[in-house]
């Protein structure tokens, strides 16, 4: 199905909790509220629209600026080979969202991923811990107030002697 | 032959006799030649270590060629790449397991100080957390950058104190 | 606690195939919950090789950021290179002059046969066929030695440049070049004989770790994985980018997506590949240099002074590792346009435009700052969609960069490909499967 006939029917469905981004380059892209995230996904993913790869899940820290969360989702769809970007935000007060580990099975790893890094929350996770650090590392690296060349060692290093 | 002689030479040269001296000579003469190596390959430097194992560039010609998978029999250790915070303990737990006497080869920038990541994640150098013999700068070094390491680090067993005499432990 | 001692029985054995093990791919922790040899439950823990690309290149300005995407997929780094900086053309919106996409595209096919080499190397090495590992590595030597010849770096290169490629070919490329399909041909050939039709291979690879369409879809796998499950998708064909559409080439696809069907697919395209490089060797157009790449010009020094009097006219010989990149060879490779790209080194030391365009490019706070806005851009890397997703707030450095690396789905999916089946089994799989640690924990 064709992009645009797409974001109508999204629209049609679910009225004013979707919004269209112009995007000057030619994709697509939907701003959607996120308690409906689980039910516009499974709108998606089945017919008619068949976007049946969940192609990469991402956040953006724009807390200074925003003060949220931006979640960006692409999906793809193999049979009329079309891509599709979608963005949810996050507040700083409630840092939980739906967890799509049902739909698509990579969402497991890539959830735990943004949790590792972002320290995001997802709902019905089944199995919610670190991915990249080690267990007893303490911070959110990715996010912007944790400094790039903070020092935090698992086991305690040696003196350098000349 | 106008060879400049390592440092060790000349510190650690027996105050024995003949006899002392030709044996520490044949025991490194021994050690240098035989050297069995663990690989701890975790990025990519190691296709260099591949390219330099391979037929071009063939370092079992040098005595290095047989690479055993368990830290127990080996006497070499070869670090190959970035190490985490993360891996650290394993680094640590792998030079544990390995006999006296030991060497440990840093190869590549990332292994000797870092490289070019200098952020939460990296250890700045395995140095910080094992002893090192040879550092092998390069990112990735070239195949005969790592045979000439080879060859300093032979160079160094041969040279070096050989402890062969009985040691009673007080 | 890790998951699995929490979830296992009480009468099964756990066992840790550790960080640091003989498989040469990489770092990556696999524990087992076994029954006898059969394996109940397992599960990988990544993140030995974390870096930390994403947080360091929010630091480095879009120029200064090259080198890292280099050693990410370290077996193939020019793909990665111009997976990059295909990101920030379509964000800038400029294009490449048409002789740098053909050399893009000469380029990034060896990287992929030089990937299909390591990967099938390694695995056939560790399930006993030690010639293999041997001759592929020979035939990747020589590609590597053509690769140096005009780049000057084996492995990480950084020669695909924002705008185009960083030097011409080499005036003497085809010698290498033939030598290196010659001999990749050749090995190919001879471990098609030995593999393809041996018992012991086929014994241990068929019908082992089934990925069925449905389930490879579901986890998103892309490149020979999900074309071995029989899934026809490749950006090459399905979003052209570069001068791919006016090439002829075939998709190999496999029917059952076992280890047996990932090895087959892997072959093949390697054969596709070098078939791609000819056609694009004829297809490319000549170099519009006037004067010949390797003629004889004035020294550096003769021209800075001479610059001083009149304007220069005259060719000027550049060092050896800026040979490639001269002025009269410019508009082949590079775009035009002071903000993208450095200006040639004629203009830096003898006219003072050409210093003046240096250090705006390279001052902080100037440079290459593209408008506001995200951009997403995959192309095919050597084990499947390789994408970037950039987010540019206007400044010179990146407000965000995030790395879609096609074999982080792959290998998730790696405990319920290992399930029920024996832990020899855990080896092949592994190895085709193609991870590269680089790419899998950034």
């Amino acid at each position: 199905m064709e992009n645009k006939k797409v974001i109508e029917a999204l629209k049609k469905t679910f009225l004013e909790k979707v919004s269209e981004v112009p995007d000057r380059l030619g994709d697509s892209v939907v701003r959607i509220e996120k308690d409906v995230l689980f039910k516009i996904m499974e709108f998606l993913k089945n017919r008619p629209c068949e976007f049946t790869m969940l192609l990469d899940l991402t956040c953006v820290d724009y807390l200074s600026s925003k003060g949220c969360f931006e979640m960006v989702y692409h999906l793809f769809s193999i049979s009329s080979n079309k891509r599709i970007r979608i963005k949810s935000e996050v507040r700083k007060n409630e840092l939980d969202i739906d967890s799509l580990s049902d739909l698509w099975k990579n969402a497991n790893w890539l959830e735990r991923e943004i949790f590792d890094m972002f320290g995001i929350n997802f709902k019905g996770h089944p199995d919610m811990r670190r991915l990249f650090m080690y267990e007893g590392f303490e911070g959110y690296p990715l996010c912007k107030d944790y400094p790039l060349r903070k020092r935090q060692p698992k086991i305690p290093l040696r003196k350098i002697t000349k | 032959m106008g060879k400049i002689k390592p440092r060790a030479y000349y510190r650690e040269t027996l105050n024995g006799g003949f006899i002392a001296t030709k044996i520490n000579y044949m025991l490194g003469w021994g050690r240098k030649y035989s050297l069995f190596h663990y690989p701890f390959i975790t990025a990519c430097c190691g296709m260099e270590y591949m390219s330099a194992a391979c037929a071009h560039w063939d370092f079992d010609r040098f005595g290095v060629g047989m690479t055993t998978f368990s830290p127990r029999q080996a006497d070499m250790l070869f670090v190959v790449g970035t190490i985490s915070q993360k891996e650290a303990p394993v680094l640590k737990t792998v030079y544990e397991q390995m006999c006296e006497p030991n060497w440990v080869i840093a190869c590549g920038a990332c292994a000797v100080s870092g490289g070019i990541y200098d952020n939460y994640a990296v250890v700045q150098g395995i140095d910080r957390i094992i002893p090192v013999d040879v550092y092998i700068p390069g990112c990735p070094p070239r195949p005969e950058t790592i045979l000439n390491a080879i060859e300093k680090l032979q160079d160094k067993i041969q040279h070096q104190k050989q402890d062969w005499q009985w040691k009673i432990k007080k | 606690m890790t998951r699995i001692q929490k979830e296992a029985r009480k009468e099964s054995l756990l066992i840790n195939m550790g960080p640091s093990h003989p498989a040469m791919h990489g770092t990556i922790r696999i524990m087992l919950e076994l029954d006898g040899e059969v394996i109940r439950n397992s599960e990988v823990e990544v993140g030995y090789l974390h870096r930390g690309f994403e947080k360091t290149c929010e630091h480095k300005t879009y120029f200064n950021l090259l080198p890292y995407t280099d050693r990410l997929n370290y077996v193939s780094p020019l793909i990665n290179n111009l997976a990059y900086v295909m990101t920030m053309e379509k964000m800038l919106e400029i294009e490449a002059p048409e002789r740098a996409q053909y050399i893009r595209v000469i380029m990034s096919e060896f990287s992929r046969i030089s990937d299909h080499l390591t990967a099938l190397a390694a695995m056939t090495m560790e399930c006993g066929a030690f010639t293999v590992f041997l001759y592929y590595i020979q035939a990747r030597e020589e590609i590597w030695n053509f690769i140096e010849q005009t780049t000057g770096a084996r492995m990480t290169t950084s020669y695909i440049r924002i705008g185009g490629v960083r030097a011409d070919l080499h005036p003497d490329y085809k010698g290498l070049m033939d030598k290196a399909i010659k001999v990749t041909r050749r090995v190919l050939k001879d471990v098609k004989g030995l593999l393809d039709k041996n018992k012991i291979w086929i014994d241990r690879t068929r019908d082992v770790a089934v990925a069925n369409p449905e389930m490879a879809v579901n986890y998103g796998f892309t490149g020979p994985c999900l074309r071995a499950s029989g899934v026809s998708y490749d950006v090459r064909k399905a979003h052209p980018y570069l001068v791919y559409d006016q090439l002829e080439f075939e998709v190999p696809l496999g029917d059952k997506g076992d280890n047996f069907d990932r090895y087959m697919v892997r072959m093949k395209e390697m054969e596709q590949s070098i078939k791609i490089i000819e056609q694009a060797v004829e297809k490319m157009p000549a170099s519009s240099s006037r004067a010949g790449l390797m003629a004889k010009g004035i020294e550096p020094d003769e021209a800075i002074k001479a610059s001083r009097t009149k304007k220069a006219e005259e060719r000027v010989n550049l060092s050896p590792n800026l040979q490639g990149s001269e002025k009269d060879v410019r508009p082949d490779i590079l775009v035009k346009g002071k903000k993208y790209t450095v200006p040639p080194k004629e203009d830096t030391y003898t006219n003072i435009e050409g210093l003046i365009n240096h250090f705006k490019f390279f001052m902080s706070g100037h440079g290459i700052r593209p408008p506001k806005g995200d951009v997403y851009f995959s192309v095919e890397g050597g084990n499947g969609e390789l994408g970037f997703y950039i987010v540019s707030d206007g400044t010179d450095k990146p407000y965000r960069l995030h790395l879609r690396a096609p074999c982080f789905h792959i290998v998730s999916a790696l405990e319920e490909m290992i399930k029920g089946h024996y832990i020899a089994d855990i080896i092949p799989t592994f190895g085709s499967t193609n991870m590269i640690g680089g790419e899998l924990d950034r």
